[in-house]
């Protein structure tokens, strides 16, 4: 898709899609007052009663989100509430376990993704991941940042391949430490570097949106704080939806914040909303280390 | 009944030993007063080891020097002039007069003297049989009331349980590398003994493969030049490993990659199933299925393929070592993390880029070694070879004509009536070494890698 019918695809879609979102909110939170959103952003995904099964086990229930452009949205939430599940769902990873099955809509501007006629290689280049873990391959860094590119064919030359590393490094804000050694291999950098070059090779292949499963629990305090500075820089141009178990870490990059309870949604909405006057108790507790 | 009775005695000695350590320990440390290093089972184990050790040696002096002291005794039953008699009429004898001693009975009338000589030989028997079984008593009792004295509060019954383990795993391990060694030693011997009547450079540089007839007495006569048969053992294992390797890995990476894990479950079996036909009925495949038919098809085409031949043989051994690559492959693969799987697919990259860009070659140290592995598995092989590749030890290049291997004329020259003294028989020796030195290499550069990998990913 390219940028012209993206922006058509978005002005015919969003008004419709944003009056559901929001009386969608509305009887699911009418129990609640709700201050209107602050920033009023145009949406990106929606997800429409999103269930999830793993073989015959239900893992998420009718889950509705809308997820705005260039913005931080983080899920909160218990361990296995369902986050990484439903965050799966957004790029079709969950399409790769065995026996998993989702219902339900979700749209990428629009567009329908589990629609049977998408190409799902290519939605996974419109929709960029990055792991719990730091999974470089075991090549050069480079070879790391190179592979998506490489992949989708988006160098024509040699030194078009250079540009799109060096600026996707430099995005990742690592250009400077590595750029004298490129050709080492990526599993040789620290931790925090390894969870950098993977943002970076998920950039590489221009994502419209970026998904991040617990990207700093591997990580130590400093290099958590340089990834969040990164996140903090890169919702300018990316939409960034980001699973944490740090309420502190939701709260400093995120903009809206979602809470999971056992495979549901309990609530959504501005991130200072949710950390200050959280409309459910269950929310509450949670925030305030009650339980998790 | 011999042996019924010493298992029994073992075992009572077993029982008594480990019965009276235990209670022994026991009564020391009347529960929750006083603590004892070790728990009873310790002490009773301790006491039974003490107790079994003495008496088994003395079984085991026994095995060993039993037979020399009897035949001693009987010999010196013997009247001066059997004594006399020729070395190999002197066993015949006392053979027979062994059998008398049995009751087996001979052929013919036992002598006189005979029977006195088995006579005197069974109450030598039975005497010391029952010296040893008293022995063995004696000493286990001894042991028993030692190993006793020594329990207390502070004695470290487990630890020199610990150490007594530790002893029989080591020896354990030792007998299976003695063994090892010993094969190479006979090997070496032998094969040396051939180096005598054949040069060196004549056997490994040789290019004519002609060894003749054994008769005794007529020295290096033949020609033993080991290249041809080298040629037609690589000739069929590239061959094998052709067939084997494309079609083992590919099989590896549907089941580990596309396939469900119902399709996995009953694919998975069948393919071992392979692994497990005996190789002589792999022969037979080869002989009268796989040979007449690429016969067959050689007519149509035109070209001259032979029933036998090392096309045959090779193709039926590729589809033996299937199982072997792609079961070895299969755990490889697996060993690949799946988030590395996951982060080629995230970016979205599509299953066969997947696996074409990152698993294979994260995999691929592994999978030389599996290839090294299954390479010399198919050296090694013989039974395929000797029914379907013809035995014809020329150096010839087109595969569709019979060849030789190595393990076939190792077979062809301890066939039949063999004198051991002759280089006709003793170049299986040497012809044996070289395939165990091929193959040693091999495994050893297979293990060096597949290591070198295990250290990437653990
Ligand atoms: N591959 C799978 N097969 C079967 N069940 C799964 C699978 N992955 C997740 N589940 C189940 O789905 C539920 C939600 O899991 P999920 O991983 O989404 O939780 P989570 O919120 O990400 O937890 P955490 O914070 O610990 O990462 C859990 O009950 C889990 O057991
Ligand atoms: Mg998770």
């Amino acid at each position: 898709m390219n940028e012209n019918t993206q922006l058509e695809a978005r002005e015919m879609h969003m008004p419709t899609e944003k009056i559901v979102a929001r009386s969608d909110l509305y009887e699911m939170e009418s129990s609640t007052v709700r201050t209107p959103d602050a920033e009023q952003r145009p949406v990106r995904v929606t997800a429409r009663n999103v269930s999830v099964f793993y073989g015959p086990k239900q893992s998420l229930f009718d889950v509705s989100i809308d997820i705005p452009e260039k913005a931080v949205t983080a899920f909160i939430g218990p361990s296995g509430c369902g986050k990484s599940t439903f965050l799966r769902c957004f790029n079709r990873m969950n399409d790769t376990i065995e026996g998993c099955r989702v219902t339900g809509k979700i749209s990428l501007d629009g567009g329908d993704i589990y629609d049977p006629a998408l190409d799902v290689v290519e939605l996974r280049a419109r929709v960029g991941m990055v792991f719990q873990k730091p999974n470089p391959f075991p090549k050069s860094i480079y070879e790391n940042v190179a592979y998506g590119p490489r992949i989708h064919g988006l160098a024509r030359s040699k030194a078009d391949m250079d540009a799109i590393v060096e600026s996707s490094l430099q995005k990742a804000s690592l250009w400077n430490e590595v750029k004298d050694r490129l050709h080492e291999p990526g599993t040789g950098l620290s931790g925090g570097q390894q969870q950098r070059l993977c943002i970076a090779r998920a950039i590489a292949v221009s994502p419209e949106v970026i998904l991040m499963d617990e990207p700093c629990s591997a990580l130590d305090p400093i290099a958590t704080a340089r990834i969040e500075e990164l996140i903090d820089e890169l919702k300018q141009n990316y939409t960034i939806v980001i699973v944490t178990h740090s309420m502190q870490q939701a709260a400093r990059v995120s903009q809206r914040t979602a809470f999971f309870h056992l495979g549901n949604l309990v609530e959504e909405g501005p991130t200072d909303l949710i950390f200050t006057s959280p409309g459910e108790k269950r929310t509450q507790d949670y925030i305030t280390g009650r339980y998790g | 009944m011999n042996t019924a009775i010493i298992a029994t005695l073992l075992l009572v000695l077993l029982g008594l030993a480990y019965q009276t350590g235990w209670s022994r320990s026991r009564r020391l440390a009347p529960a929750g007063e006083t603590k004892l290093h070790s728990r009873p089972v310790y002490h009773g184990a301790l006491a039974a080891i003490w107790t079994l050790v003495p008496a088994l040696l003395i079984f085991a002096l026994w095995a060993l020097f039993g037979e020399t002291a009897s035949r001693a005794y009987l010999l010196a039953q013997l009247p001066p002039d059997v004594l006399a008699l020729g070395s190999a009429e002197l066993e015949s004898t006392l053979r027979r007069i062994r059998q008398i001693e049995s009751g087996f009975g001979v052929v013919g009338d036992a002598l006189p003297w005979e029977n006195q000589a088995a006579q005197a030989l069974r109450e030598f028997s039975t005497l010391t049989y029952a010296a040893v079984i008293a022995a063995a008593a004696g000493t286990g009792a001894l042991a028993l009331w030692l190993a006793n004295r020594r329990i207390s509060l502070r004695l470290r019954a487990r630890n020199e349980v610990e150490r007594v383990v530790s002893a029989a795993m080591i020896t354990c391990s030792v007998v299976a590398i003695l063994t090892t060694a010993g094969i190479v030693a006979s090997l070496l011997f032998e094969a040396l003994r051939f180096f005598s009547f054949v040069s060196p450079i004549d056997f490994f540089f040789g290019t004519v493969w002609n060894p003749g007839f054994s008769t005794t007495g007529q020295g290096a006569a033949g020609e033993y030049g080991l290249l041809p048969l080298l040629w037609g053992t690589l000739m069929v294992a590239s061959i094998a490993i052709l067939v084997a390797l494309p079609i083992g890995l590919m099989t590896a990476i549907y089941l580990t990659q596309y396939a469900s894990q119902r399709t996995r479950s009953t694919v998975k079996p069948v393919i071992e199933i392979l692994a497990g036909i005996p190789t002589i009925v792999y022969g037979f495949f080869a002989l009268v299925t796989v040979g007449p038919f690429l016969a067959g098809v050689g007519d149509t085409l035109g070209i001259d393929i032979r029933a036998t031949s090392a096309l045959t043989a090779g193709i039926v051994m590729g589809i033996m070592i299937i199982p072997f690559i792609s079961s070895l492959s299969d755990d490889i693969i697996r060993q690949v993390p799946r988030a590395m799987r996951d982060g080629s697919l995230g970016l979205g990259a599509t299953q066969s880029e997947t696996i074409k860009r990152v698993i294979l070659p994260a995999a691929l140290p592994g999978i030389v070694g599996a290839f090294l592995l299954a390479v010399s598995r198919a050296i090694g092989e013989t039974m395929i070879v000797v029914l379907a590749a013809g035995n014809s030890p020329f150096l010839r290049l087109n595969p569709g004509e019979p060849v030789s291997t190595v393990t076939v004329t190792i077979v062809n020259q301890l066939t039949g009536d063999t004198d051991f003294a002759s280089p006709q028989s003793l170049v299986a020796f040497a012809l044996g070494l070289t395939l165990f030195i091929m193959t040693l290499i091999l495994n050893v550069a297979a293990l060096y890698i597949v290591r070198r990998y295990r250290e990437q990913y653990e």
